[in-house]
């Protein structure tokens, strides 16, 4: 028997960002025993990097914002492919998640009448997105890490132990979620992994599971994501026998630096066009105006004047284009470039200089002035940012009931970017950290009542633990027989320049082909691949078991890529540029599949959307319905049944 | 663009190491840490060491260069000439776990030691008003990525492990001060400050303020305004008098 670490808790959280750390709060409130696994230190996760702000319609900037409005505004990003119901959820309960953050103390910017400050981002109609400059993502984070720190005073006080409900194990990677078989139905048993500093093997026994474990941006080579995100929560609910949804759609933010190489893809902000910025090509032309896709027309402004009186009063001018949807301005830059108006180093430019003054930049994009000052030695208050398309998103994730959370596999749960449905083909900026709020607490909430309502508590079986300590130990004993040993980083750095390459922001049905050879290749490769030194703090061992995540999530990516003959959102075939409306009701479903246990194969399922309810359907005009929804969906619309005699 | 450069690396974990030479290629616009990430790939496979974002936002790959305290990440190679021997240690004020990753757990026991924000209790979600003025001095403190390289530097604890118990560092004085300026906190945190967090401690020399990456005036905006505030408090005539005729202890 290998030796293991044991713990029992009620609910394991996996991934300590704003989902997962709001779903241990609601877990905590309703009286359970809650353990929060996470990769890096607490308060390191993904979420520190958003930086814009979070999308919630609290009225606060233009009062005839409201929950319909940021709904719809959100189905028009998705392209209407988002799941209605977590859209309609994320826009009622999102302003709550935020007013709910200064009673843990957070402090965002204000208006002139004391109240959070709310500023323009692309796709939303008002002013909407609550912000710290352009640190948003930093304040929530600390905010849920104080929170939870207060929580533990408080169990402190009530049972003389602060982690008598609450305990955070850092620097803990799991890689496999452990079933109870037995009866009929899989259930969750528990979650089995390693502490990073001594390589020492742990196993949660636990009921129910939450993963939050972000995103997949880790296996594209030019990307804002940091190492965590090598979808271990979409691998482990894959293995687990839960489903992954819309897995080709990838958000390439349209702005991550540019130059120098080692910087390329570090994330500039949104905000920077929120507050005014605009993008302009080599000729110094403001070419957004030529990029307004025929869905969008007559919402953005036609004009330069118009656009810059929208930016002083957005009630007396319609909004300028530089702020499109980002799947729209990302593919505007890239076609931009390849036509030759690029910047030197093969990016557009991103003007704030001459739109405001130092002191305002400074103010309002601190983070922005630094990073290009520091990285680049480019001064935002003198000179133009060069930026380009960066791998930032996936809107992709593990097929999950809007309300609870609840994915296939009973008693897992997912929230936050790991899950998918809620943001449809493309993700509007802000939507995220809204997200991570409304559906962390909707989790964590999900997996209480799972639990309180359970007779008995599956159990773990040695057999399990045994067979995860084995897989877990693989990259140690080398290839077997005479076959090249593989090095890990080798390896990442070439799955990388292949999505990058042949499943990046614009795809087409050869180079899709060509990706899904070489991950076979990569597949047999990862067999040899060979970890050198010991268990304890080993990054080259930890690289080569998130590889077995991003292989098997790389393939979803471009199974998905490569059956979606359609143009939509985060997914652009240039073999299919059309937009097709019987696409529109249509998910792609990616199961695992056959009875290999380190990388299962992929199949690829169409699955009929649900319809969108009528009274949140007759919030939509029939006119721009018609430019997404087939006649037939269409039969019952208000508009429609009002012609008729 | 590109050339070798010289690097000494510690290597080693609780019980000893030593320094490490390398040489390892650099290209243009390069930092410390992707040279650091050039070594494991190419030449130090299981070479330890801590970082996430790679973008001076999450605060995680903290180190000492040339014996300074700094982020690899935004440390351009630039900064250094390329004949000089360039030398990464692991922060010195911690216990080191492996190679360059130090166990920084004391800041988290800290963390925890002071009183979370206290909001008064008849104020609902939604009805907080604060002017920007005023949440500007503790958003100032809430620019902080928690990299610990004020505590590394610190010389109350750098080189004074028996310091560690009194004194809560400058990150979590700096905390103490934010909720204090908080508009809304209605905790009185001077005399823990002074007491539990160890505030008298801190002598000024501003070396927190100088490594931090942020730029956030840790000395003059959080520690001395505090050390100010416990002054007038121990000090002002009027509530000493007050203490001494209403029998006050604190």
């Amino acid at each position: 028997m290998v030796e293991v670490e044991r713990h029992s808790y009620d609910v394991v959280v996996i991934g300590a960002g704003g989902s997962g750390l709001r779903a241990v709060i609601e877990a905590r409130q309703r009286g359970l025993k809650v353990a929060v696994v996470s990769k890096s230190l607490f308060g390191k996760a993904h979420t520190v990097m958003a930086e814009g702000g979070c999308a919630a319609a609290m009225g606060n900037a233009n009062s005839k914002d409201s929950w319909k409005v940021h709904f719809a505004d959100t189905m028009r990003g998705g392209k209407f492919l988002n799941n209605w119901r977590m859209a309609e959820l994320h826009a009622q309960e999102s302003a709550e998640r935020v007013w709910e953050l200064e009673t843990y103390g957070a402090l965002f910017d204000r208006t002139k009448d004391g109240r959070i400050s709310q500023r323009n981002f692309g796709g939303h109609t008002y002013p909407r997105l609550a912000h710290v400059g352009d640190r948003t993502g930093l304040e929530i984070i600390r905010t849920l890490q104080q929170k939870i720190v207060s929580l533990q005073q408080e169990d402190k006080a009530e049972l003389g132990d602060y982690e008598a409900r609450i305990k955070v194990f850092p620097e803990c990677s799991i890689t496999e979620l452990i079933l109870d078989e037995t009866g009929g139905e899989k259930r969750i048993a528990g979650a089995f992994g390693y502490w990073r500093e001594t390589g020492e093997f742990i196993l949660f026994d636990a009921p129910a599971v939450v993963l939050a474990t972000g995103g997949i941006g880790k296996s594209f080579k030019v990307s804002s994501n940091s190492w965590e995100y090598s979808g271990d929560g979409h691998a482990l609910a894959l293995r687990a026998g839960s489903s992954l949804i819309n897995m080709e759609f990838i958000q390439f933010h349209p702005t991550g630096m540019v130059w120098p190489p080692s910087v390329k893809g570090i994330l500039v902000t949104e905000g920077v066009r929120g507050d005014g910025g605009v993008l302009k090509n080599s000729e110094g032309k403001r070419f957004m105006f030529n990029y307004i896709p025929p869905v969008f027309k007559g919402q953005y402004a036609e004009t330069e004047e118009e656009a810059d009186q929208w930016l002083k009063d957005n009630d007396s001018a319609r909004r300028t284009p530089d702020l499109l949807p980002r799947d729209e301005v990302a593919r505007a830059i890239n076609t931009e470039v390849k036509a030759g108006r690029g910047s030197p180093h093969g990016g557009v430019y991103l003007d704030i200089a001459s739109r405001m003054t130092p002191e305002e930049i400074k103010r309002r994009l601190p983070s922005m002035y630094h990073q290009f000052l520091e990285l680049a030695e480019v001064d935002i208050t003198k000179d133009a940012m060069e930026v380009g398309p960066t791998c930032h998103y996936v809107m992709g994730g593990i097929e999950v009931d809007p309300d609870t959370g609840a994915a296939a596999t009973l008693g897992l749960f997912a929230a936050g970017e790991c899950s998918g449905g809620m943001h449809g083909s493309n993700r509007l900026g802000g939507n995220s950290l809204s997200d991570l709020l409304v559906f962390g607490r909707r989790a964590g909430l999900g997996a209480a009542d799972y639990v309180r309502a359970l007779s008995n508590r599956p159990t773990v079986s040695p057999a399990a633990v045994e067979s995860a300590a084995q897989l877990a130990l693989v990259p140690f004993n080398g290839p077997q027989g005479t076959a090249k040993p593989e090095n890990p980083y080798t390896l990442h750095s070439e799955l990388q320049q292949t999505m990058n390459d042949l499943v990046g922001i614009i795809r087409n049905e050869n180079e899709i082909r060509e990706a899904m050879a070489k991950l076979e290749e990569y597949k047999v490769r990862f067999r040899n691949i060979e970890s050198q030194g010991g268990r304890a703090f080993n990054p080259g061992w930890h690289l080569a078991l998130d590889m077995r995540n991003m292989l098997l999530v790389s393939e979803c990516v471009a199974k998905a890529s490569l059956a979606r003959t359609e143009s939509r959102g985060g997914h652009t075939r240039d073999d299919h540029p059309k937009m097709d409306s019987e696409w529109r009701r249509t998910l792609l479903a990616c199961r695992a599949e056959g009875d290999d246990p380190v990388v299962p194969d992929v199949t690829v399922t169409k699955e009929r959307q649900a319809p969108m309810r009528e009274d949140l359907l007759a919030q939509f005009d029939l006119e721009e319905l018609g430019k997404y929804y087939t006649d037939e969906e269409l039969a019952s619309h208000p508009g429609r049944t009002e012609e008729l005699p | 663009m590109t050339y070798q450069a010289k690097l000494k690396v510690w290597r080693g974990d609780g019980d000893g190491g030593e320094l490490r030479d390398f040489a390892v290629d650099v290209n243009d616009g390069e930092v410390i840490l992707d040279v650091i990430h050039r070594l494991q790939a190419e030449q130090a496979p299981d070479l330890a060491v801590r970082w996430n974002c790679k973008a001076g936002k999450c605060g995680s790959c903290s180190a000492e260069i040339n014996g300074r305290p700094r982020l690899m990440c935004m440390t351009r190679m630039s900064t250094y000439d390329e004949a000089e021997t360039i030398t990464v240690t692991p922060l010195r004020a911690f216990p080191v776990i492996r190679d360059l990753v130090t166990d920084v757990s004391f800041n988290y026991e800290k963390a925890r030691e002071i009183p979370a924000f206290a909001p008064p209790k008849d104020l609902q979600p939604g009805e907080y008003r604060m002017e920007q003025i005023d949440v500007e001095r503790s958003q100032e403190f809430r620019k902080c990525i928690e990299c610990f390289l004020c505590q590394d530097v610190c010389h109350v604890v750098r080189d004074h492990e028996e310091n560690k118990k009194a004194f809560a560092g400058p990150r979590f004085l700096m905390r103490t001060a934010e909720l204090d300026m908080h508009p809304l906190d209605t905790l009185d945190r001077k005399d823990m400050a002074q007491e539990d967090l160890g505030l008298g401690y801190c002598n000024i020399t501003k070396c927190c303020t100088e490594v931090c990456p942020e730029h956030i005036k840790i000395t003059d905006n959080a520690i001395i305004p505090m050390k100010e505030r416990v002054a007038d408090r121990k000090y002002d005539p009027v509530v000493w008098l007050g203490n001494i005729l209403f029998n006050r202890t604190k």
